[in-house]
């Protein structure tokens, strides 16, 4: 398609789309006026009913737990994908014999570099299990301390060799990490059919409000969410860095 | 009118998504538009004066609290968005293998 026609179509579409959500926003009630009725009584509810005093916690995983699974699995899909497309070709390897030369080694991080890295990245593993077990009181939960596990990691990467790590990194313990938390989602939404209530139903006890153990499966998908966050979001990046620092195109 | 800049946001970045000569830009400019969304999504579930949805007893909160739904939403937007722009990004590292080029004018499929 040429880049005329190509804008051409571009300009229909996006009028068209315009047009329609437009209509949509335009029926909207004014900036910061009111929320919807729905999202009112879930701020009133939600603290009673689930034991939680974060509600965004208690939608995601609990009142719209099933919109989470697929969100889950996209991810999961996303992360399979990818290692798909990285894989090596057939017509690349791992390492050329130069780069196992000794007079063209890598020199190593100084000294200052690695201690940042390793005060760094304890203190973001930290973090992230603070986030992941604080989903059901403040802001956070297992997407975000997912993410924030993961760049612990990446934070040991920019620390160190990357040829080291990806020597010693537990690559099957990061794809079981990712495998095992989205099939835990699953897991804990059996329990309520086996309590004999509907898939998702949160049938573990509820607990204190305001502990740290309260919500019931709130906290539980909290904690699988996370590893499979995490577990993905590590194997992500190794996949691209492979792509620069491992994988080599062999000569012809 | 609070959503101009929504408008405004992701129709730029969709042209750019349109008439981009670079893979890498092309996605930079989709994971911008699809982060416009995220800004629409929390202004439509905002409340003047109103306080985060997270319902701690003390101290004792003024007033009423956002929308916590659109939250829930942007927060998933953000998570397909970033692993969206990393499957993407896949592509893109293995055009650039096989095409040796990252315009997508230059690649055979999409070429007259």
């Amino acid at each position: 398609m040429s880049r005329r026609a190509r804008l051409a179509f571009f300009a229909v579409a996006a009028a068209a789309l315009a047009v329609t959500l437009g209509v949509g926003l335009a029926g909207l009630p004014s900036f910061g006026s009111q929320i919807t009725a729905y999202a009112a009584m879930l701020n009133e509810l939600a603290p009673r009913q689930r034991h939680v005093t974060d509600v965004v916690s208690a939608i995601t995983f609990d009142y719209r737990g099933i919109d989470t699974l697929f969100e889950e699995f996209i991810l999961l899909a996303a992360v399979a994908g990818i290692s798909v497309l990285l894989r090596p070709l057939s017509d690349e390897v791992r390492e050329l014999a130069e780069d196992k030369a000794p007079d063209r080694a890598i020199p190593p991080p100084s000294p200052a570099v690695w201690l940042l890295a390793v005060l760094l990245s304890s203190l973001l593993a930290l973090t992230g299990l603070e986030t992941i077990t604080h989903g059901v009181l403040t802001p956070g939960g297992g997407f975000q301390a997912g993410v924030i596990l993961a760049s612990a990691l990446y934070v040991i990467y920019l620390g160190t060799n990357y040829r080291t790590v990806e020597r010693y990194q537990p690559d099957a313990l990061l794809e079981a990490s990712d495998g095992v938390g989205a099939f835990g989602y699953v897991f804990i939404g059996l329990l309520g059919l086996l309590a004999g209530e509907v898939f998702l139903s949160n049938v573990v006890g509820l607990g204190v409000t305001g502990n740290m153990i309260a919500g019931g499966t709130i906290a539980l998908l909290n904690l699988t969410v996370g590893l499979e966050v995490a577990g993905g979001f590590a194997i992500l990046a190794s996949e691209f860095l492979d792509q620069t620092a491992v994988i080599r195109t062999g000569r012809r | 009118m609070s959503v101009l800049a929504y408008g405004v946001v992701a129709w730029l970045f969709l042209y750019g998504v349109v008439t981009s000569r670079n893979l890498i830009h092309l996605v930079v400019c989709l994971s911008v538009a699809q982060s416009a969304t995220d800004v629409l999504l929390l202004e439509i579930g905002y409340r003047s004066g109103g306080h985060a949805p997270v319902f701690v007893s003390l101290p004792v909160h003024p007033g009423p609290a956002v929308d916590a739904l659109m939250q829930a939403l942007a927060l998933t937007d953000v998570v397909v968005g970033a692993t969206v722009t990393a499957l993407l990004l896949a592509l893109a590292v293995q055009v650039h293998k096989r095409a040796g080029t990252l315009d997508p004018n230059e690649l055979r499929a999409t070429r007259d």
